[in-house]
């Protein structure tokens, strides 16, 4: 055992005392964080770190005098320029404050407006998702917890007095109402008629006088019968179905057909689950799921809850009501789902929707339910939606774009061509030459050299994968008369050869395997012509193509001559540098890490991606070669060719698997000079130099 | 205490404080319910609270109860002038025919004195819409009225202010209080409060198509959101997208630019008078002067000369050139050249403009274009700028580039995209969806009327996920009409085309006087119908406004959308081809892949011709090719429908007079909605059958006048809109050296050039 000097002792002693120090005032600091609550004997409402309470159980209520101040008036000009407070709105994301829920009493002591499930709902929905903030000092938008859903509920001065009432009312900015039901007998106004400011409005009926485009939010009538519809798919009986019990009489004469079911109330039915029509009983809603189109026009109300349903139903809706703004109008394409006629075409309405063709009816439905499942299908999806139309109104820049808003993300094979700007890459960039190589330097510096005279080219660079040797010294490499940097990597990974390299300045990038020695100046200068007719794709050399193998049920890799092709090798190939981003750094389902892993198939990954994203098949530029080592044909090679062909096939079966279907396109063309084999003077024809073996 | 201890000590510690910290929730949360149970009130179990829950009424109890209605409202009559919407303020029943629109003469001479004149910008609006299929010289068939009063300025102090407009407007024989009238706009209000609505006339039930609009102005459904356009505006294309490279990234030098006036007192000078603090010289560059207007050092303020000094640093056009992302603020009024000048450089617009209508808004997504900033928050620009990813800035660009092209390049496009807003709130018009807008080739150049579905158009099925419709129509077109015997060059086309796998139908339009083989004349087609139709024929498709009551059966009824041809691709072809089944084969298949382009065999091309100062059209071998005719080539039929319908009649006018050039003319039309060129496949490059007697191919004046057709489109068209390409597509084996039995296409390796 060593023995300790005095010194060591006395910085022994120090340390201990500083230890001991330090734990008891951790443990004051600790305890001080309870005994602070112990101490602050706050009510809770002001306690801002946690939930507010939605316990029906305990309400506290709130008398409003007779004469109390009331809101001022809804401000018809308000727009979000200019009533709506942004500095409110800082950090990243919308934060939504619900007030306390709280009994609300009039003078007579009578309540002010009644509880629905519906808003109970909403404002669970609200407390649930991650806009919510406990702290009215951090909200951007304030929910009042006045049930205001439905007019026919309120009580309009009292409502318009107790949000005056309300801590953070001020003037009613950044307070969102919600409302369904709009106005009363026999005016119906399209909003809710209560004083409501410079709130915004979350409203079910309006029309486009009382709308506030990009202030107001437009809320589709939530029908309490949709929790119940279990979509059912049934085949179309008939073209239209009108079932709407408060329509117009003169909507109601619709032509007699028998492709045309016009159903009324039922005189001793409940009013909201039958439907009759000359003594046949229909329950209701499900009879929608029978039609195609499904009539939903303007009443008292514009907006009607037999939308939703029809929605839920998967029946197009047909909505006739001018004027009218339809649910999140602001974002939802509706020309995608429904049909809208003029009142006035009120006449011509079964010749109107006879004539919609077939493929229109396909597409408007998948649209339909779509929507109604990622927008609509229950109270807190709708009020999700609502808080992310605001939110990208608050913070426009992260806003999704209508296209992003209404495109079906699953539908296979659709295709987001990132690369959408239809136009010829111009010749002046020229493109870069990626060579991956490890350590055959004497190919590496042949393949430099026959590069280097290429005359789109505009630079070489060189991916050393090899960690355990230095790649050859610069005065090494060939004397080339274009710029040529040579990249050490940091591991050895098949990846390497598609990193975005800041060093790339051209669109284009040829990678090309460092034997690849055998193609000609000529078919290197052609091949970047093709691809700039073709920037989006993959244009290369060695061509490849999958085949369903009916025997193994499992796809199949083939190198044959073969008069389709569905891949081409970027052993030698031109892409955009796009390409490699995406390879880098959104590659599906860990297909990128496993390649670098098992060190094969970056090709085909390659391939799969480009194909997945655009929907299109890879360019095969130039005659057939004889690509690796003409001469081998030994045994010993057949039988690591067999092996390599089953790990490669192996490789497109998995990658089918993870992308959930087969990307890849196949096609029976490949690229070739206008006058390739043309009897014509070299001297007037470019590209000579193509197609021998 | 040994190290190992004391360590562990001091982590248990704070392992505590963090518990209390972090976790102490939970011991407040125990504590408070203890606190808030009090005596008077009970914990309420959970249970009573989901029985109090489905108590709760529905909001929707006592709508459905009145399934009748009493008092259906009738549209306001009140909500006319300020409040218009097209179904109060517009006379739908002059549009139900068909969607024309009606110039007023220019005012003649009278007690007013001169004629006001016409800004040169009105003046184009107008030859754009007169020389346009929209134009109806007859007022009683109009459905929209465009004034012959110039209202483009309305800033009384400018120079270009056409006084007494509403007693010239009170005697405009349709005025009918602006009923269906369209009036443009682009200055309104002036000096020093510009107020937006302040015309200096009464409107009336006019509807706007107006610059600079705010939110708060804008009547939703029924103006429209016009962009601010500079003097030497073009009438038609020809001001292309300086976007020429897709570079990833993009590289530039400059994150965010601007550089402009500012006003230093007075409205909206707030914005642009505080740029200077997000200036920073090196990524961002935001420049201002003061030194504008005559007095401008009378109103200069302590920043003028500093300000000045970095001004004249920049170069505007290079900032534009060399940065990602472009400011646009508010100028005296909310819009700004700089929208469109950002626009079509492909620098992204950063908008400072609070409550801005931005251009064509009801259908454009600016969102896929640009970025909104908000004036409040001036100083976070620079942030919310850096925080846009690279790939969401390389589509950015590229959609500034697609809108500029389709919508705002010329006054021509302006000026239809206003009418086709109009047109598609029409109760019989149908809509196009956001997609078909925000996709190239746009609106303008996909008409409604084809099909309800894109599916029946070339240009969105890669996003649609869809692949064109099997199989294809032959449309052979007879303007000789030779005897038709088994050697004849027709007889031997239709057996080809026969034995075809992928035909679907022959139509053969006999174009010629001489009389029409009887059936047994004809090759046997076995179970493929084949048709006999004289062009000119079908109802309708004959245009006199094209013919000019010529009797000449024009050569563009080779291109009328015949009900024939349900197939999305069409087989063109002339009667004297040659090509073998496998050819056409071949050629289909290459086509599917290419559906939105010409696909064939003659290449033909046009070069700038220096010696005469004019395009020329070559027939001769090259290296490259920008038409194939449609002699023998494969199109989808969505373009026989748009050279009928969309064309301007002056190309249809030419083509008709020369009989001659509607290949030549559809090669252009194609290039111009896809910006690609056509697909020339396989080696054969003769493609007409020598001996078919007299041609009018022979004719030495056929080529001149071709040369001649050439020049006149591109006129037309505001530029050249063909494109060459440098490849044709061969089958994947063509010529390769293996045995003949290994290619699918053996007949191609045959028949050489």
């Amino acid at each position: 055992m060593k023995t300790l000097t005095k010194q060591q002792l006395r910085n022994e002693r120090l340390l201990n005392i500083l230890t001991y120090t330090f734990i008891v005032i951790v443990i004051c600091v600790a305890l001080s964080e309870i005994l602070d609550i112990f101490g602050s004997s706050k009510v809770l409402e002001e306690n801002y770190n946690r939930k507010i309470s939605l316990d029906l159980g305990r309400l506290s209520k709130h008398n409003i005098p007779d004469d109390s101040p009331t809101a001022r008036p809804r401000n018809g000009n308000c727009s979000y320029w200019d009533c709506f407070n942004v500095y409110k709105c800082g950090g990243q994301k919308l934060s939504v404050y619900v007030y306390p829920l709280k009994d609300y009493y009039d003078s007579e002591g009578k309540p002010i407006f009644t509880l629905t499930k519906e808003y109970y709902e909403i404002l669970e929905a609200i407390v649930d998702s991650p806009y919510y903030t406990p702290n009215p000092n951090n909200a951007c938008i304030f929910v009042p917890s006045i049930d205001t859903l439905s007019q026919e509920l309120i009580n309009s001065k009292g409502v318009g007095q107790a949000f005056a009432s309300l801590n953070f009312w001020e003037n009613g900015e950044n307070h969102l109402i919600f409302n369904l039901l709009s106005g009363q007998s026999p005016e119906f106004n399209r909003v809710l008629e209560v004083n409501t400011d410079k709130a915004l409005i979350a409203g079910g009926g309006f029309d486009s006088w009382t709308y506030r485009e990009g202030f107001d939010i437009s809320l589709p009538i939530w029908s309490p019968l949709v929790p119940e519809i279990t979509p059912s798919p049934q085949k179309d009986k008939y073209l239209l179905i009108s079932s709407q019990m408060n329509l117009l009489s003169k909507h109601r004469n619709l032509p007699k057909s028998n492709n045309i079911l016009v159903l009324k109330s039922c005189d001793d039915e409940h009013y909201d689950v039958k439907r009759c029509v000359s003594g046949t009983k229909y329950s209701y809603p499900s009879i929608m799921s029978q039609g195609t189109f499904c009539l939903i026009a303007r009443s008292d109300r514009l907006g009607q809850p037999d939308f939703i349903e029809a929605l839920a139903h998967n029946c197009i809706p047909v909505v006739m009501a001018n004027n009218y703004v339809l649910p999140f109008e602001d974002v939802i394409d509706w020309n995608l789902a429904l049909i809208r006629i003029h009142e006035n075409n009120f006449n011509s309405l079964q010749k109107i929707l006879e004539s919609v063709s077939a493929q229109k009816i396909k597409e408007l439905k998948a649209q339909g339910d779509w929507l109604f499942n990622k927008y609509f299908k229950d109270l807190k999806t709708i009020t999700m939606t609502m808080f992310d139309i605001l939110n990208d109104r608050v913070f426009p820049h992260q806003a999704k774009s209508l296209k992003e808003w209404n495109t079906r993300t699953f539908v296979t094979p659709s295709a987001q061509n990132p690369l959408f700007l239809p136009m010829i890459a111009p010749k002046s960039q020229g493109f870069t030459a990626v060579i991956l190589t490890y350590d055959r330097i004497e190919s590496l510096f042949t393949l430099i050299q026959k590069v280097s005279v290429v005359p789109s080219l505009q630079k070489i660079l060189v991916i050393w994968n090899n960690q355990k040797k230095s790649p050859p010294h610069p005065s090494m490499f060939p004397k080339v008369s274009k710029p040529l940097k040579v990249i050490q990597t940091k591991a050895n990974k098949l990846s390497n050869r598609f990193f975005p390299y800041d060093e790339i300045e051209t669109e284009a990038i040829l990678t090309i395997d460092d034997d690849i020695v055998m193609l000609t100046a000529d078919e290197l200068d052609f091949g970047y012509e093709v691809w700039r007719e073709f920037p989006d794709r993959i244009v290369g050399f060695p061509s490849r193509i999958h085949i369903w193998d009916n025997t193994t049920q499992r796809w199949k890799y083939e190198s044959e001559w073969t008069n389709q092709i569905s891949m081409v090798l970027t052993g030698a190939a031109f892409h955009h540098k796009f390409w490699s981003y995406m390879y880098t750094n959104s590659m599906p389902g860990g297909i990128k890490e496993w390649v670098d892993e098992h060190m094969n198939c970056e090709d085909i990954a390659m391939n799969f991606l480009v194909a997945n994203v655009t929907n299109k098949p890879p360019i095969k530029v130039a005659p057939r070669k004889k690509f690796k080592c003409p001469e081998c044909t030994n045994t010993e090679m057949l039988s690591a060719d067999l092996n390599h062909m089953m790990e490669r096939s192996a490789c497109i079966d998995r990658f089918s698997k993870i992308y959930g279907t087969m990307p890849l396109k196949t096609i029976e063309f490949r690229a070739d000079p206008v006058l390739y084999k043309d009897n014509f003077p070299e001297k007037l024809k470019r590209f000579n130099e193509i197609g021998s073996l | 205490m040994q190290a190992k201890k004391r360590y562990i000590l001091v982590i248990l510690s704070c392992a505590f404080l963090a518990y209390c910290y972090f976790g102490g929730y939970r011991l407040k949360n125990l504590l408070l319910s203890q606190q808030t149970s009090s005596p008077s009130d009970p914990v309420v179990p959970v249970a009573n609270t989901r029985h109090r829950r489905h108590a709760l009424p529905s909001f929707l109890s006592s709508h459905r109860k009145s399934s009748e209605v009493l008092h259906p409202l009738h549209e306001k009559a009140s909500f006319q002038g300020r409040h218009c919407r097209m179904e109060t303020c517009f006379d739908f029943s002059r549009c139900s025919k068909k969607f024309l629109v009606y110039v007023y003469p220019l005012e003649p001479l009278n007690s007013l004195g001169a004629a006001p004149p016409i800004s040169s910008n009105y003046q184009k609006i107008l030859t754009a819409i007169q020389e346009s299929r929209y134009h109806t010289k007859n007022p009683q068939e109009a459905c929209l009225f465009v004034l012959g009063i110039d209202t483009l300025d309305r800033d009384s102090l400018s120079e270009d202010y056409v006084r007494n407009v509403p007693s010239r407007l009170a005697r405009l024989p349709h005025w009918n209080n602006g009923r269906n009238h369209l009036i443009f706009n682009l200055y309104s209000g002036t000096w020093p409060d510009y107020v937006e609505n302040s015309l200096g006339f009464d409107t009336g039930e006019a509807i706007l198509a107006k610059a600079s609009m705010s939110i708060q102005q804008f009547r939703r459904g029924f103006d429209v959101s016009i962009p601010l356009f500079h003097k030497q505006f073009p009438l038609r294309s020809g001001n292309t997208g300086f976007v020429q490279s897709n570079n990833f990234p993009a590289n530039k030098k400059y994150l965010l630019a601007f550089k402009g006036k500012r006003y230093v007192h007075g409205i909206g000078s707030e914005t642009r008078n505080s740029l200077f603090h997000l200036h920073n010289a090196r990524d961002l560059v935001l420049v201002t002067t003061c030194r504008h207007g005559k007095s401008w050092r009378d109103l200069q303020d302590a920043r003028c000369d500093e300000d000045n000094r970095e001004y004249d640093r920049y170069d505007y056009e290079s900032l534009l050139q060399n940065s990602t992302f472009c400011l646009v603020p508010r100028g005296r009024r909310l819009g700004s050249f700089r929208f469109l000048e950002a626009l079509q450089a492909g620098c992204i617009p950063v908008l400072l403009s609070n409550a801005w209508v931005l251009p064509f808004e009801s259908k454009i997504d600016w969102k896929q274009a640009a970025i909104w900033a908000d004036e409040r928050l001036l100083l976070q620009v620079p942030e919310i700028v850096r925080s846009i990813s690279i790939d969401r800035i390389l589509a950015l660009r590229q959609q500034t580039q697609i809108l500029w092209e389709r919508y705002f390049g010329s006054i021509e496009k302006i000026v239809f995209t206003t009418f086709e807003i109009i047109r598609e709130r029409l109760p019989d018009y149908p809509t196009r969806n956001s997609f078909i807008w925000n996709t190239s080739p746009g609106a303008l150049l996909t008409l409604p009327n084809f099909a309800d579905s894109s599916r029946f158009t070339p240009f969105l099925l890669d996003s649609m996920g869809e692949v064109p419709q099997q199989n294809y129509t032959a449309v052979v077109y007879v303007q000789i009409g030779a005897q038709l015997t088994p050697n004849s060059a027709l007889y031997k086309l239709v057996k080809s085309i026969t034995k075809s796998q992928f035909v679907d139908r022959i139509l053969v339009l006999w174009a010629t006087d001489r009389p029409i083989p009887s059936k047994k004349r004809w090759p046997y087609t076995s179970h493929i119908p084949l048709n006999v139709i004289i062009p000119g024929s079908s109802e309708g498709s004959v245009n006199n406004k094209v013919t000019g009551g010529d009797d000449r059966i024009s050569i563009s009824q080779r291109f009328y959308p015949y009900p024939e041809i349900q197939t999305d691709a069409i087989l063109s072809l002339d009667e004297d081809c040659i090509l073998n089944t496998e050819e056409l084969d071949f050629a289909y298949t290459v086509w599917k892949d290419f559906p939105d382009r010409i696909v064939g065999y003659p290449a033909r091309a046009h070069f700038w011709d220096d010696s005469k100062n004019a395009w020329g059209y070559t027939s001769k071998w090259t290296n490259y090719y920008s038409i194939v005719l449609t002699g023998a080539s494969f199109y989808h039929r969505y373009y026989n429908y748009l050279y009928t319908n969309w064309l301007s009649l002056l190309l249809l006018k030419t083509v008709h007079q020369s009989s001659n050039c509607e290949d030549i003319l559809m090669n252009l039309l194609v290039s111009h909605v896809t910006k690609k060129p056509p697909i020339k496949v396989t080696q054969r490059k003769g493609y007409k059958d020598r001996e078919s007697g007299k041609s009018p191919w022979n004719d030495p004046d056929h080529f001149i006048q071709r040369q001649s057709c050439l020049n006149t489109f591109a006129a037309v068209f505001g530029y050249m809109p063909l494109i060459r390409s440098n490849l044709r597509l061969d089958p994947v084996l063509y010529r390769d050296p293996v045995s003949n039995l290994r290619k699918k296409y053996r007949q191609i390796e045959l028949v050489g050039s």
